[in-house]
């Protein structure tokens, strides 16, 4: 099993109130950023990265957020290069980049294929179609969202292994001349890993690709759906769906005593948290999810990643935008961070504490690809580095073992999609959901 | 031509006259551009063709009724919204003006008045910078289309549905008619309509910004006779877009109607349809 440290590397000096009177965090003026205090992030972050290779991590994943506070990393393949050239082990897992609001897929493919050549060769490529927000940010239009991601992914495989130089003229790309000279070291291109939070198109696309679908936080009962989706549909395809196609990242927390980590791990509420990625108008543009996705999203029991949630949906359709009183909306942020834990969405506690709710992840789930998500908000270098130091040292090995246990193979082990599956014959089980009846999580 | 009434559910119309015998309105479909266009036909007498704004059709309401006493009012329910199938090569304001102009040459409506709100009169706009002949008069009500020299076009789609049904009109109080198009609660079929219609909006109108760089220029020159309705509270459509438009139309006539805001037709529904069939009549 790959066991990968994610960040998102949040700026940790907003006042809290201003996320709370934003009521989320993309907008938040950035006259509340201080590059001096930047400098610093962006550094140490980097330098928390190479930590997590010290302590063992498999992989390092980064993502990238615009206009927010919340995720410092703007252009992730920045801190990607970097990372290729100061780290010497570590898989290098971005999650991914963003396709439809980056608008230049042959720079994409170019910059990418330098990372994996720095690197010597340790890139795993990840595609998403950005968060609602971004389309903003960056003015993608929200409606060509996943026709911009499937073309500009489509393009980037055949820049990628196609000899040039060629013409590519696409609905929304036009290139009369395409020959990057650099190319990836990986072949016949780097993995690629997707991360997804609710959609069943991208689901099914991972599974017609054979790419590996990674659950960002996803509630425990619906992502065994999702990978019974995914694994009906590779069934149809030919081929048996494993641990090598399902990966999982979950927010942890870890502190010496039971006491500290409860206090600490409230930044992931920081601010009311995921459900505060963004206000209802920017998370669900016009034509950025499809009907179907839709009608899905209203019927979720829950799921706030990047504040996308039945919540935000009634929101826009009923136009709730009054604001919360400031204590109102931070008591109930807090209850959340209560009721995720209970749902195995949010892990937080000591080394004794964490390891069984991690190995009851890893028996339900059965991913070859678990990734820790550090905390958020106003929370200490050292106490992040304790965190992670105790989750590497005294819960990883043990979850290597349990790994191997549960018979759990990674992407890099075993190449997605390739165990065969005749016609006729039905597919192993992906997920095991005994666990969930008696914690009432079905 | 097919006659299919149907009761229009969504907006709560009962399509029936008073004495519940007489429909005043019926749908229709139209093969166009290698698709069939649904259409909302009713009234009777020469053909007023109307596009609907950026939100959809909203519903048989007094001003069509009024309107409908003298002509036969023809609003075709755009590609994408729902009823009528999204055309994939439409990929802006333009081009939907150009299928439009092939619906209007095929029905042999031309030479026709036209009525068109908000992005709608954008639409009529490139139909009248492309062909002046296909138009006998054209109506701009609230237009999108021209960037304004001073403010800004409403950014509608970084708002929540209900944010963007609300700004279309100056007293959402006052309005009666107002409630039949949002009357504050949604169904999921109608927030569903009123998503198609912002996406499909967005689609065409995202880049730049609900408007062509290019149209004022096109319109320069084009002789058809054209009336500008604009409420003067409107928040959608800032006075500059007006101002542009008839600087570009020599000759237009601008009529401002105090107190309404983007939606003058339901607003203040009298002088709405005063105006126009003042201008008709001319």
């Amino acid at each position: 099993m790959q066991i990968g440290y994610f960040t998102e590397r949040p700026y940790r000096h907003i006042p809290e109130e201003e996320a709370f009177r934003n009521q989320a965090f993309f907008g938040i003026s950035n006259r509340f950023f201080d590059p001096q205090k930047g400098s610093e992030d962006y550094n140490y972050y980097l330098d928390e990265n190479c930590y997590a290779e010290e302590l063992g991590f498999d992989a390092v994943a980064l993502n990238e957020h615009h206009g927010t506070p919340f995720c410092m990393g703007g252009v992730m393949n920045v801190e990607a290069a970097i990372l290729a050239r100061i780290t010497k082990k570590v898989r290098i897992v971005l999650v991914g980049n963003p396709l439809p609001v980056i608008k230049n897929p042959l720079r994409m493919a170019e910059e990418l294929a330098e990372i994996d050549m720095i690197s010597r060769g340790r890139l795993v490529a990840g595609w998403v179609r950005g968060a609602g927000s971004e389309q903003f940010f960056n003015h993608a239009n929200p409606a060509y969202n996943r026709e911009l991601f499937e073309e500009a992914h489509d393009f980037i495989i055949q820049a990628w292994t196609r000899p040039g130089p060629w013409r590519y003229e696409g609905k929304h790309f036009n290139y009369l001349f395409v020959n990057p000279w650099a190319l990836p070291l990986q072949k016949p291109h780097p993995p690629m890993w997707i991360p997804g939070i609710l959609s069943w198109e991208t689901i099914k696309w991972c599974a017609e690709h054979r790419y590996p679908y990674i659950g960002l936080g996803t509630a425990l009962g619906p992502t065994c759906d999702m990978w019974d989706y995914y694994a009906d549909e590779a069934a149809k395809l030919g081929y048996q769906a494993g641990s090598e196609n399902f990966g999982y990242l979950i927010p942890t927390f870890l502190a010496e005593s039971e006491a500290r980590a409860q206090e600490l791990g409230k930044g992931f509420a920081f601010g009311a948290g995921q459900t505060a990625f963004s206000r209802p108008e920017h998370t669900l543009p016009p034509g950025y999810n499809t009907k179907d996705a839709i009608r899905k999203l209203a019927r979720q029991p829950g799921g706030s990643w990047l504040g996308v949630s039945a919540d935000k949906l009634r929101h826009q359709r009923e136009g709730l935008e009054a604001a919360d009183p400031y204590e109102e909306a931070r008591k109930r942020a807090l209850a959340h961070y209560k009721i995720s834990q209970d749902q195995y969405r949010l892990i937080v506690g000591t080394p004794k504490s964490v390891l069984p709710k991690m190995k009851l992840l890893m028996q339900v789930l059965r991913p070859g690809v678990l990734v820790i998500f550090n905390v958020q908000g106003p929370v200490s270098n050292e106490d992040r580095m304790t965190s992670m130091r105790l989750f590497a040292q005294e819960v990883m090995p043990e979850l290597r073992e349990y790994s191997k246990q549960l018979g759990l193979v990674d992407p890099i082990q075993r190449v997605p999609g390739s165990v065969k599956l005749a016609a006729g014959v039905a597919r192993a089980p992906v997920s095991d959901r005994s666990p969930l009846a008696p914690l009432g999580l079905q | 031509m097919s006659f299919a009434v149907r009761r229009n559910g969504r907006f709560n119309d009962t399509n029936l006259t008073e004495n519940n015998a007489v429909p005043k309105w019926y749908e229709d479909t139209v093969r166009t551009g290698g698709v069939d266009l649904a259409l909302v036909k009713g009234g009777s007498g020469k053909p007023l063709l109307i596009f609907h704004d950026e939100l959809g059709y909203t519903g048989w309401m007094t001003w069509n009724e009024r309107l409908a006493e003298e002509r036969t009012l023809v609003i075709p329910l755009q590609p994408g919204f729902g009823k009528t199938p999204r055309l994939d090569w439409i990929r802006d304001f333009r081009d939907l003006a150009a299928f439009y102009a092939r619906m209007v040459r095929e029905m042999r409506l031309d030479p026709v008045d036209v009525i068109g709100f908000s992005a709608g009169g954008w639409i009529a706009a490139e139909m009248a910078a492309a062909d002046p002949h296909l138009l006998r008069s054209m109506t701009l009500v609230g237009p999108l289309g021209i960037r304004p020299r001073r403010g800004e076009i409403l950014n509608f789609i970084a708002m929540t549905i209900r944010s963007h049904l609300r700004a279309t009109v100056a007293d959402t109080v006052n309005t009666p008619e107002f409630g039949k198009i949002y009357g504050g609660e949604m169904t999921p079929e109608t927030f569903e309509a009123f998503e198609d219609a912002r996406a499909e909006t967005t689609r065409l109108g995202w880049e730049p910004f609900m408007h062509s760089p290019s149209l004022p220029y096109r319109l320069e020159g084009v002789r058809v006779p054209a009336l500008i309705v604009w409420g003067d509270r409107d928040s959608v459509v800032p006075r500059g877009v007006v101002e542009r438009y008839a600087e570009a139309l020599q000759g237009a006539k601008v009529e401002e109607i105090r107190g309404a805001g983007h939606r003058p037709e339901i607003e203040k529904p009298g002088e709405f349809v005063r105006a126009v069939k003042n201008f008709l009549a001319a």
